[in-house]
C-alpha cells in the first residue's frame, strides 16, 4: 500500500534535509582536510625536487631548509624566489571559511578565488620560470635573471589542494547537487588532463604552425599538408605509391573490419554456443594481446618470409616461387588483425554476456525462430559493442607501430613516418606534428561516425529487476559461420605461437639451425650465485624489473581514473560534457610517437622535469590507456540501468557510496578488462616509450625492439616468451582479485535437461 | 584469499628489486651492437668498479634523444656509430670539448675527425662500405655475381636489392655521400634513380640489409663491410664485396655529452675506450671494425683497408647539417618518392 502524497513529501524533505546536512559536513571536512595538506605542502615539505634518489632517500633532511630543499613559504622569504609568494597569499583565503557556517555565501566564493588564484599564481611560478632563466618578458622584468628547479613534492600537494579547494567551492555554492566528491573527481580529472594531455601535445601542435625560428606560418603548414607524399593517389593512377594518408586509412579500416568480426565471431563462439573449447578459446583470443607487437611480425617473417618455413614448403609442394609478399600491407594487415582481434573480442564478450536474455526469450515467446530473434533482437542490442570495437581496431591500427616498423616495408603509414620525421638523420619536428594534425583528424571522424550510428537509441538490459533468462543459442547459420571464421584463426594463431615459444629455445630459425639450446634464455636471464647474494648478470634483467614495476604501479592508476570519468561522463550531467568526453578521448587518438615526443620536450624543463625518470613511464601509460578504462566502463553503464543509482540515492546514499557500493560492483568485468589491458599495454606498448626510456628505466619492448633491429630474432622471442609467461599469471592473478559481478541469471542445467 | 591474491600483487612489484646504487656511475648510449656494448659496460665496470647504465640505440635515434634532453641532458657519453650525427652533435654544441692524451696514439683518419669536430668528438673504429649477396639465393634466381656499383643496375637484379632510407640511417647517407663524391653529384642522382627501380625495401637501419641478405629475404644488400662480415662468420651463406669502382667509409666515434650528470666518469670511460685493450673487445663482441688506436690489434677477419679503393671522403664537407639536408632532401625528391 502506497503511503499518502503528503507523508511522501515528508519523506522527500527529509531526505533532502539529511542529503544536505551530511554533504554539507562532508564539504566542511574536506576544506579542512585540503588546507591542512596546503599548508603542509606550501610551508613544511621541501618545494622542488630534491634530487635523483627522491625525497623518501631523506637525505633531504641534512640540509634542510636551504635552497635546494626548503619549503615554498622559506624560499619566498629567505632564498629571494618572492614569487612563490603570491600562492601561499591564495592559500590564506580559505582559512577564513573555517569559521563560517557552510550555508554563508563567502564560503563557496572563498574556496573558488582561494583554489583558482592559487593555482594561476602557481602556473605563473613554474612556467615563467625556467632552469635557465624567464620564459617571458615581464617575468624577467620583475624578478631579473632569476631560476629554480622542477617542482617536486611540496608543490605537488599543494597543488592538488587549491584543486580540491576549488572544487569544493564550486559544490558548496550548489553545483553538482552541493556534492564535493562529483565536483572534486571532475575537476582533478579535468586538471591532470589538462596538464598530462593537452598541455604537451599542444606544444607539438603549436610546432606543426611553427618554422624553425618559432615564428607563425599557416603557409608552410598548407604546403606541407597538401604535399603529394601525404594524399598522392597514384596507387589509384597506377605507378606510384599513394600518399601515407590514404595507406594509413585503408589499413585501419581493414584491420578494424576483420578484427572486429573475428572478435565478434569468438565472442558468439564462447558465450552462445556450447563449442567443447569454450574456455581455451577465451585463453587463446587474450594470447596476442599479451604479446609484444615485434614478436608476431618475426613469427610471421619466420612462417611467410621469403625463405620462411610454409614459403618452402609451398616452394617444394606447389613449386611457388618465393617472394616477398609479405612485406607490405598484407604483412601489417595479417599482424595487426592477430593483434586487435582479442582487443574486439574483449570489448564484445562483455557485451555480449550483458544482453539481458529476457528480451530474447520474450522474442521466442512471441513466435520469432532463432535466426529472427537474432536478426531483430540481438543484433542491434550488440551493436554499441560493434561500433566499439570497430572504432578500437581502427584507432589502434592508426597508433600501431611495431608492425609497420617491422614488416612494413614500402607501404608506409602515418605513425611511422612521424617517427622517422623525428629520429631520422632528416629531423623534421614540423612535419611530424602536420602529419599528426592528419591523423588526429582521422581519429576524430571515427569517433564522429560511431556516435552518429549509435544515435541516442537505448541499449539498457541490465536492470533492477530480477533477470533470470537463458541466453538465445544461435542461429545454425550464424553458429557455423563464427566457427568457419574463428577457428581457422584459433589454428592460425597458436601456429604463431607455436613458433614464439619454440624460437627462443633452438639456436637459429630464420636460418633453419633447430638445434636445441639454452643460451638465448641464459643471455637475458641469467642469475648467479655470488658471495654477496644472487647476481642478476643476464642482459634482460634490468629492463624486466623496470617493466613489471611500471605496468603495476600503472594498472591500477589507470583504471581508477577510466572508470570514474566513464562514471561521471555517463552518469552526471553538466555543462561540457561532450568536451570532457573528447579531452579524455584526446590522449588514445594521438599516436604514441607524438606522445613520446610532446612529453620529452614538454616535460624536460621546471615546472615538471620528470623526463629519466620511471615517473613519466607511468604518468604517460596512465593517460595513454585511460581512454581504454573509459570506453569499456561507459559500454558497461549503457547496459546498468540508471535507476540502480536512483534508488540508492533515494535511500539516503551518497555519490561515493552509490559509485563504490552499487555501480562499481556491477562493472567488474570492465574493471578486470582496463586493469588487464593497462597491465598489459603498459608490458607492451612501443611507440610512445621508446622515447622515453632512459639508460636507468629501460623498458622490455624498446629492449627487444633493439634486438629486433640487431638481427637477434632469437633472443627477442625468449625474452618475449617470458613476458607472455608473466603477463598471464597476471591476468589469472587479476581476474582472481577482482571477480565476477554476479548477474541473476538462471543456470542453464534446467534446459539442457529437458532438451 | 583474495586479499592474500591483492597482497601478492602489491609485493609483486614492491620487491622486483630497484637495483643498488653505487657511489659512482656513468650514463653510456651506446650506438654499436649491443653485444658489444654489453661487453665494454662489463670490461670498464671491472676495470674502474664505476656501474654503467647502458642504453643501445642507433645514431640517428641515440642523436635526436640527446637533442630532445639538451635542457638537461640524461646521458654522459655517447660511444659508437657513425661518425656523421657525432659531427653533427658537435656543430649544435650538445657535445664538450676534450682532448684525450691518448689522442696522438690513434691512426690519422680517428684525429682528423676530432680536429674537424673542434674536438667534440673522437674516431674508434673505421668500416668501408660496400654491399654483400647472398650466394645460395644468387644461384637459385641464377643472376650474375656482382663486383661493382654498376652491376647492380642489371636487369636480373630488379627488386632483389636492399639499403638503408637516407632520412633514417646514417649509413645509407654515407652511401649517399660515397656515390656523390665518387661520381659528381648529376651521375651519382642519375644512378640512384636507377638503383631506386632495383631496390625491394629501404630499411630503417643501416645493417639491417645485411641480416636479411643472410636470411635470405633479399638477395643484395648494401651496407657496411663489417656487418655483413659478422653475419658470414656465424655460418650465413654471405660474401661481401667492396666495389670496384671504389667507396666510402665510416668513422664511428665517441663524444662526451655537454652537461651530462657525471663528467669525471664520462672521461675515465674516454679514457678506457681509446686504449688498445678495450678496442680488443670489439672482436669477442663479434664486431670487426677497424681499431683506431695503432697499438689495437686488427681483427683478422676485418675488411683490410688497404685492399679497398676508397675514395678520400671529405667529412668535413659531408658532415655539416646543410649539406646532409640537402643531399637527403634531394634524394628524396628524386629517388624516393618516384615510383619504381
Amino acid at each position: 500500500m502506497p503511503c499518502s502524497s503528503a507523508g511522501a513529501a515528508r519523506f522527500a524533505r527529509r531526505l533532502a534535509e539529511r542529503n544536505r546536512t551530511g554533504g554539507a559536513r562532508a564539504i566542511k571536512r574536506n576544506v579542512a582536510i585540503c588546507l591542512a595538506a596546503g599548508w603542509l605542502g606550501y610551508a613544511v615539505l621541501p618545494w622542488y625536487g630534491v634530487g635523483r634518489d627522491g625525497i623518501l632517500a631523506l637525505a633531504w633532511l641534512a640540509t634542510y631548509p636551504d635552497a635546494a630543499s626548503a619549503p615554498a613559504l622559506v624560499q619566498a622569504l629567505a632564498h629571494g624566489r618572492a614569487w612563490l609568494l603570491p600562492i601561499g597569499l591564495a592559500l590564506a583565503l580559505p582559512l577564513a571559511t573555517l569559521t563560517l557556517p557552510r550555508e554563508h555565501p563567502a564560503f563557496g566564493r572563498l574556496l573558488v578565488a582561494g583554489g583558482a588564484l592559487g593555482l594561476i599564481f602557481a602556473a605563473i611560478a613554474g612556467f615563467g620560470i625556467i632552469n635557465s632563466g624567464p620564459r617571458w618578458g615581464w617575468v624577467a622584468a620583475m624578478f631579473g635573471d632569476a631560476r629554480q628547479p622542477g617542482f617536486g613534492v611540496g608543490a605537488v600537494i599543494t597543488v592538488g589542494a587549491l584543486v580540491m579547494l576549488f572544487a569544493n567551492g564550486i559544490a558548496a555554492r550548489g553545483n553538482f547537487r552541493g556534492d564535493a566528491f562529483i565536483a572534486g573527481s571532475l575537476t582533478v580529472i579535468v586538471a591532470l588532463i589538462a596538464m598530462f594531455v593537452a598541455f604537451p601535445v599542444a606544444g607539438v601542435l603549436l610546432s606543426a604552425v611553427q618554422d624553425a625560428d618559432g615564428n607563425f606560418t599557416i603557409q608552410r603548414f598548407v604546403e606541407r599538408i597538401l604535399a603529394d607524399n601525404v594524399w598522392g593517389l597514384g596507387c589509384i593512377a597506377g605507378g606510384t605509391s599513394c600518399g601515407v594518408a590514404w595507406n594509413t586509412i585503408f589499413l585501419g579500416i581493414l584491420a578494424a573490419v576483420f578484427s572486429t568480426a573475428l572478435g565478434l565471431a569468438f565472442a558468439l563462439i564462447a558465450t552462445r554456443t556450447t563449442f567443447r573449447w569454450k574456455k581455451g578459446l577465451r585463453v587463446l583470443t587474450i594470447l596476442p594481446i599479451i604479446t609484444p607487437p615485434f614478436v608476431i611480425s618475426l613469427a610471421l617473417i619466420i612462417l611467410f618470409g621469403r625463405t620462411g618455413i610454409v614459403t618452402g614448403w609451398l616452394g617444394v609442394l606447389f613449386d611457388i616461387p618465393r617472394s616477398r609478399w609479405l612485406y607490405g600491407l598484407p604483412g601489417v594487415l595479417i599482424a595487426q588483425v592477430l593483434s586487435f582481434t582479442p582487443v574486439a573480442f574483449m570489448v564484445l564478450i562483455g557485451v555480449v554476456e550483458g544482453i539481458s536474455p529476457s528480451l530474447e526469450e520474450a522474442s521466442q515467446t512471441l513466435g520469432a525462430k532463432a535466426a529472427k530473434t537474432f536478426r531483430t533482437v540481438t543484433w542491434p542490442l550488440m551493436r554499441p559493442g560493434i561500433a566499439s570495437a570497430l572504432l578500437l581496431g581502427f584507432v589502434e591500427s592508426l597508433a600501431d607501430f611495431g608492425n609497420p616498423l617491422v614488416l612494413g616495408g614500402n607501404y608506409e603509414v602515418l605513425s611511422t613516418q612521424i617517427y622517422f620525421a623525428i629520429v631520422g638523420a632528416a629531423y623534421d619536428p614540423g612535419r611530424a606534428a602536420m602529419l599528426a594534425v592528419v591523423l588526429l583528424f582521422f581519429t576524430l571522424g571515427a569517433f564522429w561516425v560511431q556516435n552518429r550510428w549509435l544515435g541516442e537509441t537505448s541499449y539498457v538490459t541490465v536492470t533492477g529487476k530480477g533477470d533470470a533468462g537463458l541466453t538465445a543459442a544461435l542461429p545454425r547459420g550464424v553458429r557455423w559461420l563464427c566457427y568457419a571464421t574463428a577457428l581457422p584463426w584459433a589454428v592460425f594463431t597458436l601456429t604463431i605461437y607455436g613458433i614464439i615459444l619454440v624460437g627462443g629455445f633452438v639456436h637459429d630459425m630464420g636460418r633453419g639451425d633447430m638445434t636445441f639450446t639454452w643460451r638465448h634464455y641464459l643471455t637475458a636471464f641469467q642469475v648467479e650465485q655470488t658471495g654477496h647474494g644472487l647476481f642478476f648478470s643476464g642482459s634482460a634483467w634490468q629492463s624486466f624489473f623496470t617493466t613489471i614495476q611500471v605496468s603495476a604501479i600503472a594498472a591500477p592508476l589507470t583504471a581508477a581514473i577510466g572508470l570514474l570519468t566513464a562514471w561521471l561522463l555517463a552518469r552526471q550531467r553538466f555543462a561540457g560534457r561532450r568536451a570532457f568526453e573528447f579531452a579524455t578521448m584526446m590522449s588514445f587518438a594521438i599516436p604514441g610517437t607524438v606522445i613520446g615526443v610532446a612529453y620529452i620536450v614538454a616535460f624536460n624543463v621546471p615546472p615538471i622535469e620528470i623526463t629519466g625518470t620511471g615517473m613519466i613511464l607511468v604518468i604517460c601509460f596512465v593517460f595513454r590507456n585511460m581512454p581504454v578504462g573509459t570506453r569499456a566502463g561507459l559500454a558497461a553503464l549503457a547496459q546498468i540501468d540508471k535507476s540502480l543509482d536512483e534508488a540508492s540515492l533515494t535511500l539516503g546514499g551518497r555519490s561515493a557510496t552509490t559509485l563504490f557500493r552499487v555501480v562499481l560492483p556491477l562493472l567488474r568485468p570492465a574493471i578486470v578488462a582496463t586493469l588487464v589491458f593497462s597491465f598489459v599495454h603498459a608490458m607492451t606498448a612501443v611507440s610512445a616509450i621508446i622515447f622515453l626510456v632512459s639508460a636507468r628505466y629501460n623498458m622490455a619492448t624498446a629492449y627487444i625492439g633493439s634486438r629486433v633491429e640487431a638481427g637477434e630474432y632469437a633472443l627477442a622471442i625468449a625474452y618475449s616468451s617470458v613476458l607472455i609467461v608473466v603477463m598471464l599469471l597476471s591476468i589469472l592473478l587479476i581476474q582472481f582479485a577482482v571477480g565476477q559481478r554476479k548477474l541473476g541469471r538462471r543456470a542453464p542445467a534446467v534446459s539442457l535437461g529437458t532438451a | 584469499m583474495r586479499t592474500i591474491a591483492i597482497l601478492a600483487m602489491l609485493a609483486a612489484f614492491l620487491i622486483a628489486p630497484g637495483l643498488a646504487r653505487a657511489q659512482g656511475e656513468v650514463v653510456v648510449y651506446c650506438s654499436v651492437l649491443v653485444d658489444w656494448c654489453n661487453l665494454m659496460s662489463q670490461e670498464f665496470t671491472r676495470a674502474t668498479g664505476i656501474r654503467v647504465v647502458l642504453t643501445q640505440k642507433g645514431s640517428g635515434e641515440t642523436f635526436a634523444q640527446i637533442r630532445a634532453e639538451a635542457n638537461n641532458p640524461r646521458g654522459d657519453v655517447w660511444w659508437g656509430g657513425t661518425g656523421d650525427p657525432h659531427l653533427q652533435a658537435a656543430e649544435a654544441n650538445l657535445t664538450e670539448e676534450y682532448r684525450s692524451p691518448a689522442l696522438p696514439r690513434l691512426h690519422d683518419w680517428a684525429q682528423r675527425q676530432a680536429q674537424q669536430s673542434g674536438f667534440r668528438t673522437v674516431g674508434i673504429y673505421a668500416g668501408a662500405l660496400g654491399f654483400t649477396y647472398n650466394t645460395q639465393a644468387l644461384a637459385r634466381g641464377r643472376m650474375p655475381e656482382p663486383r661493382c656499383w654498376r652491376d647492380l643496375l642489371q636487369p636480373a637484379f630488379r627488386g632483389e636489392v636492399q639499403m638503408s632510407n637516407p632520412p633514417s640511417s646514417g649509413t645509407a647517407y654515407t652511401a649517399l655521400a660515397t656515390l656523390v663524391q665518387l661520381w659528381g653529384e648529376e651521375e651519382a642522382f642519375n644512378y640512384l634513380r636507377q638503383l631506386h627501380r632495383q631496390i625491394n625495401q629501404y630499411t630503417r637501419s643501416g645493417p639491417a640489409p645485411s641480416r636479411n641478405a643472410a636470411r635470405g629475404e633479399t638477395t643484395v644488400g648494401i651496407m657496411f663491410l663489417h656487418d655483413a662480415v659478422a653475419e658470414a662468420i656465424e655460418g650465413a651463406p654471405l660474401r661481401v664485396v667492396a666495389p670496384c669502382e671504389g667507396t666510402g667509409y665510416e668513422i664511428g666515434s665517441m663524444s662526451i655529452i655537454r652537461g651530462g650528470p657525471n663528467r669525471e666518469n664520462a672521461r675515465r670511460w674516454y679514457e678506457f675506450a681509446l686504449t688498445p685493450a678495450a678496442q680488443a673487445l670489439a672482436v669477442r663482441a663479434k664486431s670487426y671494425q677497424i681499431p683506431s688506436h695503432r697499438d689495437a690489434p686488427v681483427p683478422e677477419q676485418a675488411p683490410r683497408l688497404a685492399d679497398i679503393r676508397l675514395i678520400d671522403y671529405d667529412f668535413a664537407r659531408y658532415g655539416t647539417t646543410a649539406e646532409r639536408n640537402r643531399l637527403i632532401q634531394r634524394w628524396e625528391r628524386e629517388v624516393g618518392s618516384q615510383p619504381r
